[in-house]
């Protein structure tokens, strides 16, 4: 039963679900090593009785090829592998623990149905070399999640073999080289502005471009003037995010298009920020050419702690015989009766070839459409609302205690600036972010994007309570208030305390380099 | 309509006033009204879970999974290895599965100690002293060590043995359209690379698979060998189960090891999300794609842990870094050392040796079926290649429905033609199992 509005007023102050700080952390010991834990005869294995033959290995493997001895792992119980590897997530920060508000990142809420969708053996266990008779559910599904994200960005046709948006957005770039060359003329240059992530030109060099970036202007959105300027028939195309790395959104984004496509270039909409914009607008209606999406970010993946993600490309009608190969398709009615196979594999006639060594992180992309099949197309419009809402309360609640360097309606990510605090009182936007962990937050990205000085990006994201938020304004208040005050500069450089380790040497792990146990000195 | 928001209709309310704001649609203000979509997206209305649930299993339960009712005797890069609860419980651990790329060490211990232990776990499997933090998959590691190698040698020509699995092969070819690597195939010879055949006379790098697809173990004493004649660099796409009986990419002299990791711990999962290996000698550890996790120390000088030489990455070098990667696949990573726990020293070894038993088994029960003949006499540990007296798609359709996958069909770049067929078997087929397997399959040959 729902109370009247009235009856609320009396309701006591609900407290904030996305702080971390009662976490138990036990202990202030360093875990050991799996080797450190180990002890030779000790077994965790158990294996199926199988009734095969037991020849000896020298039967099996030519003496030239045999290990002199068994590989050194690590020899542990059960017992004593649950152990490590629980207390191991018990020093681990993530979304099921508390808010992170990572710009650019989407950390938000993984609904728990997508991995119970993900651990259906009638998905995880079928093998992907199977025929497709043994595999039509799957070959649904995919068709079903292509159409679905071809409807969200307005596209015709998608792949969704990339495993992560940094696969797409090469994936893409080499979809721009194909069509180029299809046109006879090859083209050497893919603009970028110096808002945009680093995978974007990354990516531009091992797609055989060269990068010319473009500044932003004093809005923080494309400098159209100096994007004419750098216009001509060498450019390949433009890589975009949309809104952007600043959290705006691209006004002028017609006007862009126009131009690059009036010298025959392309558009490549970079969906890192895709969250911002669900059901609102679409990257097809504002002109892009080639779309990537990052379904760990905006259909709710989990990360995984880097990964798995999914990257899949959309692209506009005239780049579709050049997507990489083989897709899911629906079979034309072969059968009259309806008895054969309905889905298949096509490979499109001008692909690009494969970019995954078999479809792509499937189980992510079962994920992904049980994400949109929750949702429909009113939630999904509901996320970038209340995503955009969430973003601009909290720019609105910490303007004048950080810098708003772009002080204007952003979208799901607001960048603010730890500028004049470091001026003031010595405490850097990296401090900060250290003396939010202690608070039992997550920290924003921090120094990104490169046009900001001291830049704090958050991004709060739709899953986030009002009282989560508040929680959070107040943890970055009271940073800037006890900056200020005597001995702040100290207490800011000592932070994080609480944590499972304090701050952690990074320059002395690049100097004296130890990749594995064994490096150890 | 359901979602997953938390906000109450006062609360949203209460937002808007703080914004000066009517309605939600006001915060859209800054999108031209003619690119705002009128009528919202054309998708079915939201569903509530339990309905998901059924509609997701009924798409699962149109699947045939591998199981009793499909008993897998298919690889070709995807394995059905024993994956036990105790991996299934730890890999499924919400802080784990929920945090993203650890950006804040002090808060990501827990994932940096695992991926600490990955690396070290694999370097000392590969026998190369240096490996990454993950990549997408086994293709995408091949790709980054020809990328690798190719800068290393400042040569643009590589070498592909034809034994490399045939869909990396197709994602190198893909991703050297942009790369500009010329890349020259290198045939096989009853099973094994013809290096002979190859005609680059100074190849950057050279890029064979041990065992190979068709399950046959090269010679990388001659590999190594043409690649100091040749200043090459030496690839080796190696299989980390067999490895639990070969000598190692490493002891063979190799300069870069790459595989795929899905054998350890991963479902099959219709190809993904699985794992991508790369390690290397410590002369490359400056060109390493990818992520990298180092021991350093904290503030009070406790033993901590961070990614480390960020120098060589995407977000810092932009055009200029060694590779594109940023998400790669952490998760897998950490499942992979719980399973290397698992397994230690001993498991690797023994399901390494259960898998070529089994192999030898079923290929001796394969072969004595009339108008079966192997592709090759080259030896082999896990996997095998026959040729058929039919089509091997054909034969595959007949014994699925005879409650076997059968193996993967081959394509005519082996030196076959549709006939071709790579069976694989590992530590979890039964006697009984092969038994009924080869039986079923006589009655398909015919």
């Amino acid at each position: 039963m729902t109370p009247a509005a009235g009856a609320r007023d009396h309701l006591p102050p609900a407290a904030a679900g996305g702080r971390a700080s009662s976490a138990p952390l036990l202990g202030r010991d360093t875990e050991p090593t799996l080797f450190e834990l180990s002890r030779p005869g000790r077994q965790a294995w158990q294996l199926r009785t199988t009734g095969v033959p037991e020849l000896p290995l020298e039967e099996l493997v030519p003496a030239e090829h045999r290990r002199p001895s068994p590989p050194q792992l690590a020899e542990v119980s059960e017992r004593d592998l649950v152990a490590h590897f629980t207390r191991l997530s018990h020093r681990q920060f993530s979304v099921d623990l508390g808010s992170y508000p990572l710009g650019s990142c989407t950390m938000k809420y993984n609904p728990k149905v997508c991995d119970a969708v993900a651990a259906l053996p009638g998905l995880a266990d079928v093998h992907p070399g199977a025929p497709a008779s043994c595999t039509q559910g799957w070959l649904e599904l995919l068709v079903e999640l292509e159409e679905a994200l071809c409807q969200v960005t307005g596209m015709a046709a998608a792949t969704l073999q990339p495993a992560a948006g940094a696969a797409g957005e090469l994936t893409g770039l080499l979809l721009m080289r194909a069509w180029h060359e299809s046109q006879g003329r090859p083209r050497s240059k893919v603009i970028i502005p110096d808002s945009a992530h680093g995978t974007n030109p990354a990516s531009v060099t091992l797609g055989g471009y060269q990068t010319v970036t473009v500044p932003s202007d004093e809005r923080g959105c494309v400098d159209l003037a100096a994007l004419r300027a750098e216009l001509d028939d060498d450019v390949a195309g433009i890589m975009l995010t949309n809104p952007n790395t600043l959290g705006l959104f691209e006004e002028e984004i017609l006007d862009i298009a126009a131009a690059v496509h009036e010298v025959g270039g392309l558009l490549y909409y970079d969906g890192a920020n895709l969250n911002a914009i669900l059901g609102v607008v679409r990257p097809g209606d504002m002109g892009f050419d080639i779309v990537h999406l990052n379904l760990h970010k905006t259909f709710a993946t989990p990360h995984g702690g880097g990964g798995p993600g999914a990257g899949p490309v959309a692209v506009a009608p005239r780049l579709a015989p050049f997507l990489p190969g083989p897709r899911p398709v629906r079979l034309d009615a072969v059968d009259v009766d309806g008895a054969g196979p309905r889905f298949g594999w096509e490979t499109p006639e001008h692909s690009i070839g494969r970019v995954h060594s078999w479809h792509g992180n499937a189980l992510v992309l079962a994920r992904a459409l049980a994400y949109v099949l929750v949702h429909g197309g009113d939630g999904l419009r509901r996320v970038a609302q209340l995503a955009v809402l969430n973003a601009n309360w909290l720019r609105t609640r910490l303007h004048g205690t950080y810098d708003v360097p772009y002080d204007r309606p952003c979208m799901h990510e607001c960048v603010l600036s730890a500028a004049t605090l470091k001026r003031t009182t010595g405490v850097r936007a990296l401090d900060v972010a250290k003396r939010l962990l202690e608070e039992g937050f997550h920290a924003p990205t921090v120094y990104f994007p490169l046009v900001v000085d001291e830049a704090l990006m958050v991004e709060p994201t739709e899953t986030e309570s009002l009282q989560t938020l508040e929680a959070l304004a107040d943890a970055f208040e009271r940073i800037a208030r006890q900056a200020a005050a005597p001995g702040g500069a100290e207490l800011a450089a000592g932070a994080p305390h609480g944590t499972p380790v304090g701050r952690v040497d990074e320059t002395r792990a690049a100097r004296t380099l130890v990749p594995t146990f064994d490096a150890r000195p | 309509m359901a979602d997953y928001t938390p906000h109450t209709e006062e609360e949203i309310a209460a937002m808007l006033g703080v914004l000066g704001l009517d309605g939600l649609d006001d915060l859209f203000a800054v999108v031209p009204a003619a690119l705002r979509l009128a009528g919202g997206l054309d998708l079915a209305p939201g569903l509530p879970e339990p309905d998901v649930m059924v509609r997701m299993g009924g798409l699962a339960a149109a699947n045939r999974a591998c199981g009793p009712d499909l008993v897998c005797f298919a690889g070709g890069g995807a394995y059905d290895h024993e994956v036990p609860p105790v991996t299934r419980a730890l890999a499924s651990r919400s802080e784990f599965v929920t945090s993203y790329t650890p950006y804040q060490p002090e808060v990501a211990q827990g994932v940096l100690q695992a991926v600490f232990e990955f690396q070290t776990l694999l370097a000392r499997l590969s026998g190369v002293p240096v490996a990454n933090a993950s990549l997408y998959d086994g293709a995408a590691a091949v790709v980054e060590a020809v990328n690798l190698g190719a800068a290393a040698s400042g040569r643009q020509g590589v070498l592909v043995s034809r034994g490399l699995n045939p869909s990396w092969r197709d994602v190198l070819g893909t991703f050297a359209a942009g790369t500009g690597h010329e890349l020259e195939d290198v045939g096989l010879e009853d099973g094994v690379t013809a290096w002979g055949t190859a005609t680059q006379p100074e190849p950057g790098v050279v890029v064979v698979a041990y065992p190979n697809y068709l399950g046959c173990l090269e010679d990388l004493g001659a590999v190594r060998r043409l690649c100091d004649r040749t200043g090459a660099l030496m690839v080796v796409a190696f299989d980390p189960v067999c490895a639990g009986i070969l000598r190692s990419p490493g002891e063979w002299g190799a300069d870069v090891v790459v595989g795929e990791g899905q054998v350890f711990g991963m479902p099959l999962s219709f190809g993904g999300p699985y794992l991508g290996l790369f390690a290397c000698g410590a002369a490359h550890v400056r060109r390493l794609p990818g992520r990298l996790v180092g021991e350093t120390v904290d503030a009070e000088g406790r033993r901590a842990y961070v990614t480390t030489l960020r120098a060589r990455e995407q977000d810092i070098r932009r055009e200029k870094a060694t590779s594109n990667v940023c998400t790669n696949q952490t998760l897998m990573a950490v499942t992979a050392a719980v399973q290397m726990g698992w397994l230690g020293t001993s498991g690797m070894a023994e399901i390494a040796l259960r898998s070529a038993r089994g192999a030898r088994y079923c290929r001796s029960a394969l072969l004595a079926v009339p108008g079966v003949e192997p592709l090759s006499t080259a030896p082999v540990v896990r996997e095998f290649a026959l040729r058929l007296p039919l089509s091997a798609s054909l034969v595959v359709e007949r014994l699925a429905e005879e409650g076997f996958l059968a193996g993967i069909p081959l394509d005519g770049a082996h030196g076959t033609d549709e006939r071709g067929l790579i069976v694989a078997v590992t530590e979890r087929r039964t006697r009984d199992e092969i038994d009924a397997f080869a039986s079923a399959f006589e009655k398909a040959v015919r």
